[in-house]
This record gives structure tokens, sequence and C-alpha cells, in this order.
């Protein structure tokens, strides 16, 4: 206890030799020439000893202005009539009050088509791969073989760590329509194979399919850690009562992991027009565009291909002012429901 | 007294295995076979010769076993380079970003900094509002980083998501081990490197981890911003090749004359940018659990 208390006293002391030294001398070398720097103790002090955590945080800060906050300008173009020799203030102002490119996009048929798209996938995504994750962490929690359970786990991670692309390789191995794995075994049992990838309602099963596939273990990992922090006085006094396992995971593991599974529903749905570009990207081609296109393909397309660049800024910044209104409502949503926001 | 499952959490042992046990032992054994079934159908296709490919007599056995895709590959420089160029990539942003992602971290958790609440506010933005596609295109070409291999380097040096798990990894380090350090006269610097950054060792194991995958595994900015295949990362590479776009100057390789590439080959490529990352991740399983649940706790 005493050694625990001394170094507060030298704190103390320390805090104050500190504190009078270098004010002192400061007071005495900077007064004369800077009348007006009145607060100079407190503030000189200051940063004379926080220096160091201003230096660190330099690099940071300015990675954040130049790459996150000095693009934002740049969404002005949104407004305006693109061109490739003005800068962005010289460009005029687009039409309708600026709403041309807006105006436009909505009435491109291609558009609605990406924006429909985005929504129905993302939709279908939560709808059919939401669950999954949660199952399948109260699966492994119900298993009793440690090593069996860890061997498991590191299988179910696996596809997370795979890109896109290479996932799109494995499907085109096994999808092909012919050769493929899954056709052989469809017309060994007298079906008709199938085109996964290259016919639109298909492409759409195998896109939620990959998805699910690529990132349910990955999301399983905060439900059961989640799931650990039960605690287990409720599972002793269920099986006093003489709870079976599945009363057991019906009454008390899945309250117990309510407000997880709420929180990433409302941060699943705050994110329905929101579009990863990586996924649709890799696995879409021109046979199924029309169910493929989703809002951040399209950008790509019409804006870095197409050089549309007022119109594909104007379809960017509606993503992401809808998406943060999304976000937003989201979190009020969950806030009124009793759970835990997420902004 | 009956107990009715074997859980050392919570101190519950009963060494009688059930029915119930079967059923879930069986429902694990589906999944995992689930989720390697296409790994192992892509490695049986990839060691396959392209005949029995064709006559539709490879499942998850390799028929007429052979390492002639592998040779292909390996004997390619142009996998090679980029192979090497996206180890080389990824080695340099992973520790670019931890580098950066300490710098941005450490100094947030003292609650005495004076603008930490502005800072994290304007980082905590950017996690929510991105100003898109185009305008971040636009950028890049004003700082001439368009076909600069830097451009896969700088942009993505820093992520939010990352950093804030670290700097909650950073708030579970007792503050008196920080006080202690201070009192003797310890600087900032000496403080993160002597204190901070030996306790972190796990949690950075983790962000390396999310860092290199998400380096080796993405393609889009290189396809957004790099015109110079020089400079193509595997991804964008192997991209290209499934797609058949540029297949002309490969399509001469013996043995894998028909359009586009053998399937054989295609496999064995695929395999071939797979591996490093399967060989890694099981054995910092341990850590990256730890980070995801960190990750998952708001600050």
């Amino acid at each position: 206890m005493e050694e625990n208390k001394n170094p507060e006293v030298e704190v103390k002391e320390a805090e104050a030799v500190t504190a009078a030294e270098p004010a002192g001398k400061a007071a005495k070398k900077e007064r004369p020439a800077k009348k007006e720097y009145v607060p100079k103790t407190a503030r000189g002090i200051y940063f004379k000893r926080y220096w160091q955590l201003y230096a660190m945080l330099l690099l940071p800060i300015i990675y954040f202005i130049v790459f996150k906050y000095s693009p934002m300008y740049y969404v002005l173009i949104a407004f305006k009539k693109y061109s490739i020799v003005q800068s962005v203030s010289e460009m005029p102002w687009a039409k309708n009050h600026g709403f041309e490119y807006f105006i436009k996009a909505f009435k491109d048929k291609d558009f609605i088509y990406a924006l429909r798209n985005t929504v129905f996938l993302n939709l279908l995504d939560i709808l059919v791969g939401f669950p999954i994750p949660i199952i399948f962490a109260l699966i492994l929690n119900e298993l009793r073989f440690k090593y069996f359970k860890k061997t498991v786990q590191t299988i179910a991670y696996m596809p997370h760590f795979l890109s896109w692309v290479i996932i799109y390789g494995l499907a085109l191995q096994l999808f092909a329509p012919s050769t493929g794995l899954i056709n052989l075994l469809l017309t060994k049992m007298d079906l008709e194979s199938v085109h996964f990838l290259d016919e639109g309602k298909n492409w759409v099963k195998t896109y939620i399919g990959l998805g699910i596939w690529q990132s349910f273990g990955w999301n399983s990992i905060i439900y059961l850690a989640a799931i650990t922090g039960i605690s287990p006085e409720l599972y002793e006094a269920a099986s006093v009562d003489g709870a079976n396992r599945f009363q057991k995971m019906w009454h008390i593991t899945l309250p117990g992991i309510r407000p997880t599974i709420v929180v990433l529903l409302v941060l699943a749905l705050g994110n329905i027009v929101s579009s990863n570009f990586d996924r649709p990207f890799a696995l879409q081609n021109n046979l199924v565009m029309k169910n493929a296109e989703v809002i951040s393909t399209y950008v790509y397309k019409n804006g870095i291909k197409g050089l549309q660049f007022s119109l594909t800024t104007a379809v960017g910044l509606f993503q992401s002012v809808v998406n943060v209104i999304f976000l937003l409502l989201a979190n009020w949503f969950s806030r009124k429901m009793g759970e835990r926001g997420i902004v | 007294m009956k107990v009715d499952m074997i859980d050392e959490r919570r101190g519950i042992y009963s060494l009688k295995i059930r029915f119930g046990d079967y059923v879930i032992v069986f429902l694990c054994v589906l999944i995992s076979i689930i989720c390697i079934l296409p790994m192992i159908n892509l490695l049986a296709r990839s060691l396959s010769g392209p005949d029995y490919l064709i006559k539709r007599e490879v499942y998850l056995w390799p028929k007429g076993l052979n390492f002639d895709a592998y040779a292909t590959v390996l004997k390619d420089p142009k996998y090679t380079k980029a192979f090497f160029w996206t180890v080389f990539l990824t080695v340099v942003c992973t520790f670019a970003s931890l580098a950066m992602s300490t710098l941005c971290a450490f100094p947030l958790i003292f609650n005495r900094l004076k603008g930490r609440k502005v800072i994290n506010l304007l980082i905590t933005i950017t996690m929510f509002f991105n100003a898109g596609t185009i305008p971040n295109y636009l950028l890049m070409q004003k700082l001439h980083l368009l076909d600069n291999p830097l451009v896969l380097i700088i942009p993505g040096v820093l992520s939010v998501y990352n950093m804030i798990i670290l700097r909650s990894f950073f708030y579970g380090i007792p503050d008196s081990l920080r006080e202690a350090a201070e009192i003797d006269g310890a600087s900032f610097f000496a403080i993160l490197w002597k204190v901070y950054l030996p306790l972190s060792k796990p949690v950075l194991a983790t962000l390396a981890l999310f860092y290199a995958v998400g380096r080796w595994n993405g393609y889009s900015d290189a396809l957004m911003y790099m015109k110079n295949k020089d400079f193509y990362p595997l991804q964008l590479l192997l991209y290209n090749i499934l797609n058949n776009i540029n297949q002309v100057e490969v399509s001469t390789q013996e043995g894998f004359s028909q359009p586009g590439l053998g399937d054989a080959l295609k496999a064995a490529i695929v395999m071939f940018s797979t591996i490093p990352i399967l060989c890694i991740y099981p054995f910092l399983q341990k850590y990256f659990i730890q980070g995801v649940t960190i990750g998952a706790v708001k600050e």
C-alpha cells in the first residue's frame, strides 16, 4: 500500500517542480518579446509536455485531411458541368439549379436498375444471410469436443480470407456449365445442368450463396464472443430445473446475445443502399448485367470508364447521403427499442 | 446427479455422449465440408490432365495427375513477377499501416489531450460519409498518383476501423503503467515504444493480418488508378486472366492453346494466389478472434 502511495506523492511533487521551473524560465525569456501572450504558464507547460503527442498525430491528421476531407470538395462537381480544363470553382453550374445530373440519373434506366439491384441484393443478403452466422454460433457453442471445435472454426473462417476474385475463380470451376463439380453431380442425378453464373436469376442466388459462404464463419465470431459473456449461473440454474439443451439455447443463449443481434441487424439495415465494389464487380459478367449492376459498379463504368464525372459524382453523393440518413434512422430506431445504438 | 452437457466454462462435466452430440458433430462436419469443398475441387482440377476435365471425369480427386499447370505458372515471369510485387506491396503496406495506426491511436487515449474530441469526431465522420469514387479519382489525378505505384500504398494506409481496434486495446492497458513511466521522465515516444507496443503484440499481429489480407486481396484500387500493367497486383492479373482479358499473348503456351486459358491452368493460378494467405491465417486465429471482439466493443 505504501509503495503504491509514494509515487502519487512524487507525481504531485514532480508536477509542481516542472510546473514551477520551466514556467519561470519561459516567463523570464519570453515575456519582454511577446507581451500579449498572457495565459503563458498553463499553455506553455501544456505544449512543452504534450507536443510529442501532437507530433505523432501530425501524419494521421494530414492523411485524413488530404485523403478523406479534401475529396469532399470535388463533390461540388455533382452540381456543376464538368470540364477537364477548368478547375472546380471555374466550372459553370449545372442546369435546374445545379440538379441537372441528379435528374438525369433518375431518368437513366441503367441507374434505376443499379439502385433497385443494390437494395434488392442487400435485402436478400440480410434476409437469407443474417440468421446463418447466429445459427452457426449456436451449433458451435453446443459442440463438446474442444479440438474438433477449433478445427471447424479454422475451416469456417477460411473463406473470409479469400479475395472475391479468387472466389470468382473457385465459382467458375465449381459451377462450370458442363465440367463443373455441381453440374456433374446434377447430370448424374438426371437433372438438367444449371447455368449458375450467366443467367440472371441463378446469378442472384449464386451471388447470395457465395456471400454467405464467404462470411458466415467470420460473422459468427462476434456471436460466439457474446455467448461467452453469458453468466454460467444461468445455465446451471436451468440444468437444475431440468431444462434440456434446446430449451437452454432458446431461453438463455438467444436472449443473452439479443443486444448483439439487434446492433448488427441495425447496422446491416442502415447499410442497405451502400454497395461494396469488389464482390459484385468480380462476380458479374455481361450476360447478367440487368440483375448484377449495382451503384458502385455503375459509377465505375460510367465515371472512370465512361468519363461522365458529373453524373456519377451525383450518383455517389446521392448514395452517401441516403446511406447516412438510413444509418441515423436505424440508430434512432435501435435506441427507441431500448438497445444500444451504433453511433 | 444427472448433468446433460460438458462445458468447461460452465463448470459442467459429463463424459456421456448423447444423441444430440452426434447431430451437432454431423452438422459441423457438413458445414466444414461445404467450406472446404470448392478448394478441394480446385486443387483436383489444377492437378488433372486437360483431357480428363473435358471428359468430365474430375470430381474431388485429380485424374491424370500432373503438375504441368503449376510448372507453366511458375515458368511464366508474368505471374512470378506479379507475385513478388504483391508480396513486396503487402509487406510495405502492412508496416506503413501499422505505424500510421499506432501514431493515430496512441495520442487519442490521453484524456488530457486538448482537441482530442474534435479529432475523434472528424475521424468518426469519415467512417460514415465518404466523398465517393469519382471525387477520390479526381484527387488522385490532382496528386499525380494515377499510374504511380504509390497509389496502391498511400490512400489505404490507415483504416479507421483498425485504428479503433488498436485504440480500444490501448485503452485497456492500465493507466498506472503509463503514469509510472511518465514519472520516471520517459517521453511519450518512449512510453509508446517501451510500454505500449510490447504489450500490444497480439493486437498488432491481428491488425497486421487484417491489413495484409486487405492489400493481398484488394484489386479495385489498381483497377481504377493503375493502367501500367507492370504494377498490377496479383489479384487484378488474376481477374483479367479469369475473364480472358488480353488472352492473346498467353494463349500460345503449349498444351493450353484453346481460346483463353485451360481450366487447369486457371485453377493453378487461383491456387497460386490463394496459398500464401491460407498458410498464414490459421496461426493467427487466436489473435484475430480477439481483434474482432475488441472491434465490436464501442469506445
